[in-house]
């Protein structure tokens, strides 16, 4: 079922609806969207018609219309504002689609077996063709207008994933680029009272599905997820100092990988997954090193009295950008791995840190402080023009989806400490409530295989 | 009988000198370290360490163990003074973007110091955290730097280097997790833990 939605400047509660259907073992990521719905393209989503027997699964459009919104590229039209409720493709009025704006219809059904699965189809009718084609008389049920024709056959359990996995071939056809809501992200919770109040989480982007990968009494932080999603490092203390560990999210195995006097921190793997950069302060001051994972080498990357931290790989594993202070404040610098030659990338704003590359290289997101003021911000690497694109508080922790197209924080709500969504455009904006205590530090996973 | 009464008067007048002069010698290592503490320890408070110390808020020390001698305390109660000093005052609270150790935390130091020195066997660890501002990695380098700052300070005054470690918490532990700047104050401290 979808719900109503307003125009541009409203606040959208998907949350209501959302927490009536959810069990109450899930914490959920509930959205509110604060900026931008209006940039939107409008998008048809008929609800799958359920044509077996016994208990349907989830609302599969429902997952779908959540997925394309939180995109900031799609707005899924209200109910009350279909034109039309067509059975199958021989039905649609196009016309009445085309003259409302929406050029695009996602429509389906789903089915029981004998083995108590679920058989799901779905198409994704090209309605701009398909008016031309009405125009001009042809036959609508070629396949022509039909730019998705697709069945699968799944379990209750698997119906989420399957979900997503429609959003993504969805987006795909419709932006050419590829989806990233079969991703999940980890992030830190932070209780105020109680035994274990640090907890490392993981769940689908979207909350659903959240399980608690660490608890600890002492603080963890700065998780990165490997590059094939299977292991998640993260600095912990509950050793009373700080140690790097690797954890494998599905079996919980993990091992110290790094745990030197002073300060252990800041680790990112390298794009084949084959290392691991970190931060050590054992020098003096923090630096950059690089781990191998296989030959447990290290090797040292900066050197000097100031404080080198915040690593992050170019997606060609040869270079690396990372915060510094050398300046006096700090700034961001990037370092060519073969020739080790450093160069200052920053230039406005009083300081720029936390920087993470975007999967095309092309561009980088960061922290920047101007006046007093921490938002995220996205600078051309080539231009070097660098745009503001929050205005929530004390912005920090940003984590770009694996497509690039989203960004997932921690910020400042309400005396809280709350994960919020933008786009990379900076035009959609979303904050997503964390019931049972303060979320910081997310990390979006990889693509999931 | 003039004579010996001169000489009585000259005799209790050396007598009262040598008495004299044998106090004073005393004094003056007393002189300076009772001339240190009430320089440094007239109020050693502020909000900031009530929020670590149990109870005795705003107290003078120096009147803790009462004064007795004529002004001047014994060693015992000096030592005793220094050890309530040690015990309730452990945090330095720096002001924001800031390393530099305020005058007023210069007993306290002092106090951990004269503890360290004469137990050189004792590890402490100090912490360093700072408020929320900023990213989470590189607060780590502030809250290092305070509490390096504190270590080198008590190695200046004949701690060992052996004796003390250093770790920062960054931001990860705040005592105030409202977002005032009150709150903010309070989090940015280095803290010696035994």
């Amino acid at each position: 079922m979808l719900k109503r939605y307003k125009r541009l400047g409203y606040i959208f509660l998907f949350l209501l609806v959302q927490s009536l259907f959810a069990q109450n073992a899930l914490a959920e990521l509930k959205i509110v969207i604060t900026e931008g719905v209006n940039t939107a393209r409008p998008i048809g989503i008929l609800p799958f018609r359920w044509e077996g027997s016994g208990t349907p699964p989830s609302s599969i459009s429902d997952i779908v219309a959540a997925d394309l919104t939180r995109s900031g590229q799609f707005t899924p039209v209200a109910e009350n504002q279909l034109p039309q409720t067509p059975m199958d493709i021989n039905s649609i009025d196009f016309k009445a689609w085309t003259a409302k704006g929406i050029d695009s219809l996602l429509m389906g059904s789903v089915n029981s077996n004998a083995s108590g699965q679920y058989v799901v189809n779905f198409k994704l009718v090209d309605l701009a063709k398909g008016h031309l084609i009405e125009e001009e008389k042809a036959d609508a049920a070629s396949q022509n207008v039909l730019l998705l024709n697709n069945q699968g056959i799944i379990t209750g359990p698997q119906v989420r994933n399957f979900a997503h996995r429609v959003s993504d071939l969805v987006y795909e056809k419709l932006t050419g680029k590829k989806g990233a809501f079969l991703t999940r992200i980890a992030y830190v919770v932070v209780k105020d009272s109680g035994t274990y109040p640090y907890q490392l989480m993981v769940a689908d982007y979207d909350g659903y599905n959240e399980k608690q990968i660490v608890r600890s009494k002492e603080p963890i932080m700065s998780p990165n997820w490997s590059p094939d999603g299977k292991k998640i490092a993260y600095v912990s203390f509950e050793n009373k100092h700080s140690q790097i560990f690797i954890q494998d999210v599905a079996t919980g195995k993990r091992e110290v990988i790094a745990s030197y006097p002073r300060h252990n921190g800041s680790p990112h793997f390298s794009p084949d997954g084959s290392k691991l950069a970190i931060v050590l302060s054992k020098s003096g001051s923090l630096q950059v090193y690089i781990y191998d994972l296989q030959t447990k080498n290290l090797t040292k990357l900066t050197s000097g009295r100031a404080n080198n931290t915040e690593p992050f790989w170019f997606p060609d594993g040869r270079h690396l950008i990372f915060t510094s202070d050398r300046s006096g404040h700090p700034q961001i610098y990037k370092l060519d791995l073969a020739t080790k030659q450093t160069q200052r990338i920053t230039w406005q704003g009083d300081q720029n840190l936390g920087g993470q590359i975007s999967p095309n290289g092309k561009e980088m997101i960061m922290v920047s402080q101007i006046q007093s003021h921490y938002n995220i911000a996205k600078q051309d690497l080539t231009s070097g023009v660098v745009q503001v694109l929050t205005k929530t508080k004390l912005d920090e922790s940003p984590s770009l989806a694996p497509n690039g197209s989203m960004i997932i924080y921690s910020s400042i709500y309400g005396h809280n400490n709350v994960l919020s969504l933008v786009s990379i455009d900076g035009r959609f904006k979303a904050r997503l409530p964390m019931a049972n205590g303060r979320v910081r530090s997310p990390t979006w996973s990889p693509f999931l295989q | 009988m003039m004579k010996s009464l001169q000489i009585i008067k000259v005799a209790s007048v050396l007598s009262l000198a040598l008495v004299l002069s044998a106090c004073t010698t005393k004094v003056p290592e007393d002189q300076t370290d009772d001339a240190m503490s009430s320089a440094g320890v007239t109020t050693i408070s502020g909000a900031e360490d009530t929020a670590n110390t149990s109870g005795l808020a705003g107290n003078d020390a120096n009147l803790v163990n009462g004064v007795n001698n004529n002004g001047y305390m014994t060693e015992a109660q000096k030592q005793a003074q220094q050890e309530q000093i040690r015990q309730q005052q452990r945090s330095v609270f720096f002001a924001f973007d800031n390393t530099q150790i305020s005058d007023e935390y210069i007993p306290m130091l002092t106090a951990h110091a004269t503890y360290l020195r004469s137990h050189p066997m004792v590890k402490a660890v100090i912490e360093g955290h700072t408020d929320e501002r900023g990213t989470p990695e590189y607060n780590i380098a502030l809250g290092e730097r305070r509490a390096q700052v504190v270590a080198q300070y008590l190695q200046s005054l004949g701690v060992l280097s052996n004796q003390l470690s250093i770790i920062s918490y960054g931001e990860e532990k705040p005592l105030d997790r409202s977002q005032t700047e009150a709150a903010y104050a309070k989090n940015r401290r280095a803290v010696i833990t035994y």
